[in-house]
């Protein structure tokens, strides 16, 4: 604390003196650059997403050195790959702290990526921004949650299902993949079923193991499921079984006019491969789409595309929800950074909070107390061309809860 | 001939749906779709534009029919008062016929799906009046699956004037899935009887709503009526029930089948031949990357025929995998015959070798392998069973597949030399075959399996460098499970696990079934470690 505190002070004097020869490593007299690490899987199963974070942290950070850095001071990108692997984004964070001695982290995807992180970042007090929407129950100082927590996305599009516009869903077939988030998210929905009167005999929660591809007979359990009454499918499913599910509702004649189905993994970059014909009409719930039409966005999008053209990306000419939350990420560090006028990390936490962006989904997001953002929500309908319609969206924005009301907190929180 | 009486049957038709317009009475005669109504059906809030529809559904005319279908494949703008509808690839205004350029502010309507079911209801409603009767029948059915949003007086003249027996019958149980809500106890206590005879899952959960108690009061308030639902409720039920159980069959024996293909190569290198393959995973992987490229070489230069290029793919993919699997045998693997460590650390690192290559080459990320037209949807076999196609086409391939290698294995002349290779080299190599050309082919021809199974797997699961390795156990399984060297025991296995898992699937769930699969595995294995199908007498090796 006071230590903190005379950091505070140093900072304010900095600041003052607007001469900033302090004590501070990385901001210098030289203004020498300011490493931040960028800790995504660049092999392994998760690479078919996180590469696409990567580059749009590239291209992010070349941006703001294009318009003159952070306050002078040119973003200095170390990227690292930790493959997938669990483990390995611990030590991989381990090496961005004490040897790049990097400012701060963007990077992880998986929630279990990110748990394992979190004991390097409390014993060498670093900051990670995390820019994938996850199961919240989590409130970790060193870490800034720009995704979507439940009441973001899951919880919203339930409510949607059960509108009229939605189908009046009064059956939820909760299907996941096999881990942490989407068993968390699944238990929050119970809760908030429950919460409307829904009974458990009205709710079911089937899970698969990462990489499934055989959806015969769950497709055919949801067609069962259906004949008791209007019915919508809650889908966690994450990675690549996404396409063998989708494909079998199509070949089984399930249309989303029947039996509507939302999915919290599936965003433009996993539809970009896929024939989507038969998926119109599928929901999505994100804090942002590509087709959302105002000046920031195109802005954005085009930067993106420019950025595929020149990096000669080939695979990823589209932008999502997790790409947009990288974005802002690096923009709040940014900001935050110029306010404390200092790159450490507790300077670094108490200027964030209160910082606003307008970010690419059109509104003003902003740090929260907690470190979650509040964003404002989309449920968005699958387009022939593989983008999304805006069927909903929030009035105004939604402040991020770490904990979710619908389920017990955990005492040790 | 037919045509001219059909063109009299479309003439009676009109008249009496005419006259059917007059009786009622309550609606002007059909007239063009006008401006202001296509406006209300677009736009404004979602109550409004479905109660616009079901006045315009009304008074039926071609153009509504268009504009519907317009509607519902994301064809139309709205520009400040004007409507726009895309008709090919120009902007025409609705109210004028001309061709016009969007302004900027020009929006495309948006449906949800509450709004799209209305809509399609709708369109199958219109086309209840529609001169082909196959197109009438589509209709009456797409409207079953659906009876809640349609409109009670289409339902009503189309009655009046269909002739064929056939919808005749189908519309009669869509009356009297709208009459089960209405007023009159003694039409809902008809349509309750009625509806025993309905196979649509719709109508069961509709028939369900019924029976709900609404705080404390049921929907249905009369208690005969409420029998007479549950009593019907009953016979469905008993029908569907039928249409489950086959459902499990055919996805039991859909899942051998991909088990059967997989481990069909695997049954002739480590069965026939004793070699453990570690790599035989990725000569799947080979084989579905085949079919990859062979997709994309005919997207990029046969467009006109890309549909086919799965045929195509059957034969290269069979090829690529058997002729890797030719250089590998004859640079690694005939090292090392009588040696199972050593080959299974060799073939190990083989396929980590071609994972990576792979990798190299195509990139970390799933390809795209798409299912061409003829392979999508499926057959529709009862209200509650739809065979999807691609499932179809694989069981079939696996049983071509299986033919095709029973046939070369019990009746060529190769054939017999592996099979004297297997049961006595010494005493083959004696009498002259020439068995290291032998063990070349039969590898290549095990190896060449798997690609042909890599080329039907990428119809239905992802296709990635790692694709491999999710099978190989599987594969091991079943060659194991049915006994090592038999093909009548790799078919037996395969089948079984398939019907096995499938059904465990549906009490316990896919990541439960799976292990205890593999835990009853292991039992057997324990019981009976020759498998279900043992080789006997002198054949078999120390």
């Amino acid at each position: 604390m006071d230590r903190r505190t005379a950091l505070k002070t140093v900072g304010g004097a900095v600041a003052a003196a607007a001469a900033s020869t302090l004590s501070f490593p990385a901001i210098a007299s030289k203004k020498a650059p300011i490493k931040v690490g960028i800790l995504h899987s660049l092999s392994g199963t998760m690479a078919i997403s996180e590469t696409a974070l990567k580059d749009v942290d590239l291209m992010t950070i070349a941006e703001i050195n294009a318009a003159g850095g952070v306050d002078g001071h040119m973003i200095e990108p170390v990227v690292v790959d930790p493959a997938s692997n669990w483990p390995l984004f611990a030590e991989k964070a381990r090496q961005l702290i004490s040897q790049d001695k990097v400012a701060a982290i963007f990077g992880c995807w998986t929630s279990v990526s990110r748990k394992s992180v979190l004991p390097v970042l409390d014993e060498l007090n670093g900051l990670l921004f995390y820019p994938v929407q996850f199961e919240g129950q989590e409130e970790n100082k060193h870490v800034v949650y720009t995704g979507a927590a439940p009441n973001q996305q899951a919880i919203p599009a339930t409510e949607y299902l059960m509108s009229k516009d939605g189908g009046g869903a009064k059956r939820f077939f909760l299907l996941g993949t096999d881990y942490v988030y989407p068993r968390t998210t699944n238990a929050i929905l119970r809760g908030f079923l429950h919460s409307k009167g829904v009974k458990d005999a009205d709710i079911a929660e089937v899970y698969t193991p990462f990489g499934f591809s055989n959806y015969q007979n769950i497709v055919a359990d949801i067609k069962k499921f259906a004949s008791a009454g209007p019915t919508c499918v809650i889908s966690t499913i994450n990675g690549d079984s996404n396409v063998p599910f989708y494909k079998e509702m199509a070949n089984q004649g399930i249309k989303a006019t029947d039996i509507p189905v939302v999915g919290f993994s599936v965003a433009e970059q996993e539809l970009a491969g896929m024939d989507t014909k038969p998926l119109v009409g599928y929901l999505t719930a994100w804090n942002y789409y590509e087709s959302l039409k105002n000046p920031i966005n195109a802005k954005f999008v085009k930067s993106w595309q420019d950025w595929v053209k020149k990096e000669k990306l080939k695979d990823y000419p589209v932008t999502d929800d997790p790409m947009e939350a990288s974005y802002i990420g690096i923009h709040l560090w940014k900001q935050a950074v110029e306010k404390a006028k200092s790159t450490q990390v507790d300077a670094v936490r108490k200027a964030l909070v209160g910082q606003k962006f307008h970010a690419p989904s059109g509104s003003v997001v902003e740090v929260l107390p907690n470190q979650y953002l509040s964003k404002p929500v989309f449920i968005g309908q699958v387009r022939a061309d593989g983008q999304f319609d805006v069927v909903w969206k929030s009035k105004g924005v939604v402040p991020g809860e770490a904990w979710s009301p619908y389920i017990p907190k955990p005492k040790n929180a | 001939m037919f045509a001219s009486s059909l063109h009299a049957r479309l003439r009676v038709l009109r008249a009496l749906f005419a006259g059917a317009l007059l009786l009622l009475a309550l609606v002007p005669v059909a007239r063009a779709l006008t401006v202001a109504e296509a406006l209300s059906i677009a736009s404004g809030d979602t109550d409004a534009r479905i109660a616009a529809l079901h006045r315009a559904v009304q008074t039926p005319d071609p153009q509504l029919a268009e504009y519907l279908h317009k509607l519902l494949n994301d064809e139309v703008q709205i520009d400040g008062d004007r409507v726009l509808v895309q008709r090919g690839s120009q902007w025409v205004d609705l109210g004028t016929g001309q061709a016009v350029t969007p302004s900027d502010n020009a929006q495309s309507v948006v449906n949800n799906n509450y709004v799209r079911k209305e809509l399609a209801s709708a369109q199958a409603a219109l086309d209840l009046f529609a001169p082909s009767a196959a197109q009438r029948l589509k209709a009456v059915q797409r409207l079953q699956d659906d009876p809640t949003s349609v409109d009670r007086t289409l339902v009503e003249r189309a009655l009046q004037t269909e002739k064929d027996p056939a919808i005749l019958d189908r519309l009669k149980l869509l009356h009297a899935a709208i009459l089960l809500t209405g007023p009159n106890t003694a039409e809902r206590l008809a349509a309750a009887r009625e509806l025993a005879a309905s196979n649509y899952p719709a109508v069961r959960s509709l028939l369900l709503s019924r029976l709900d108690k609404v705080d404390g009061k049921f929907v249905e308030p009369d208690a005969a009526v409420r029998a007479q639902i549950q009593s019907s409720l009953a016979a469905i039920d008993n029908r569907l029930a039928w249409g489950e159980r086959l459902g499990t069959l055919f996805s039991g024996i859909s899942l051998g089948s991909i088990l059967l293909l997989a481990a069909l190569g695997l049954a002739v290198t480590y069965g026939l031949m004793g070699v453990i393959n570690m790599a035989q995973g990725e000569f799947i992987m080979l084989g579905a990357y085949a079919t990859y490229v062979m997709q994309w070489l005919f997207q990029r230069y046969l467009p006109g025929v890309e549909n086919y290029a799965l045929i195509a793919a059957v034969p290269v993919s069979f090829v690529v995998a058997g002729g890797v699997g030719i250089v590998v045998e004859r640079t690694i693997i005939r090292r090392l015959y009588g040696r199972p460590l050593e080959t299974l650390l060799a073939t190990w690192g083989v396929s980590l070798v071609l994972i990576q290559l792979v990798r190299s080459l195509f990139g970390p990320q799933n390809v795209q392998v798409d299912n061409p037209p003829w392979m999508s949807g499926g057959l529709h076999v009862m209200a509650n069973l739809i065979l999807p196609y691609n499932r179809m086409v694989i069981i079939a391939f696996t049983a071509a597949v299986l033919l095709g290698m029973w046939l070369l294995i019990a009746r060529t002349r190769f054939g017999l030399f592996v099979r004297a290779v297997t049961q006595n080299r010494s005493m083959a190599a004696c009498v002259g075959v020439r068995t290291p050309r032998v063990d070349m082919l039969a590898f290549g021809l095990g190896t060449g399996i798997a690609g042909l199974a890599g080329c039907a797997l990428s119809q239905i699961a992802n296709v990635s460098p790692e694709m491999g390795t999710q099978y190989i156990v599987d594969c091991f399984m079943v060659v194991v499970l049915g006994g090592v060297g038999q093909l009548t025991g790799t078919v037996t296995a395969a089948m079984g696990l398939g019907v096995v898992n499938t059904l465990l699937e549906g009490v316990a769930g896919a990541v439960l079934a799976k292990i205890a699969v593999l835990g009853v595995i292991i039992l057997f294995i324990q019981k009976r470690p020759q498998g279900l199908f043992a080789l006997k007498g002198r054949s078999v090796e120390a």
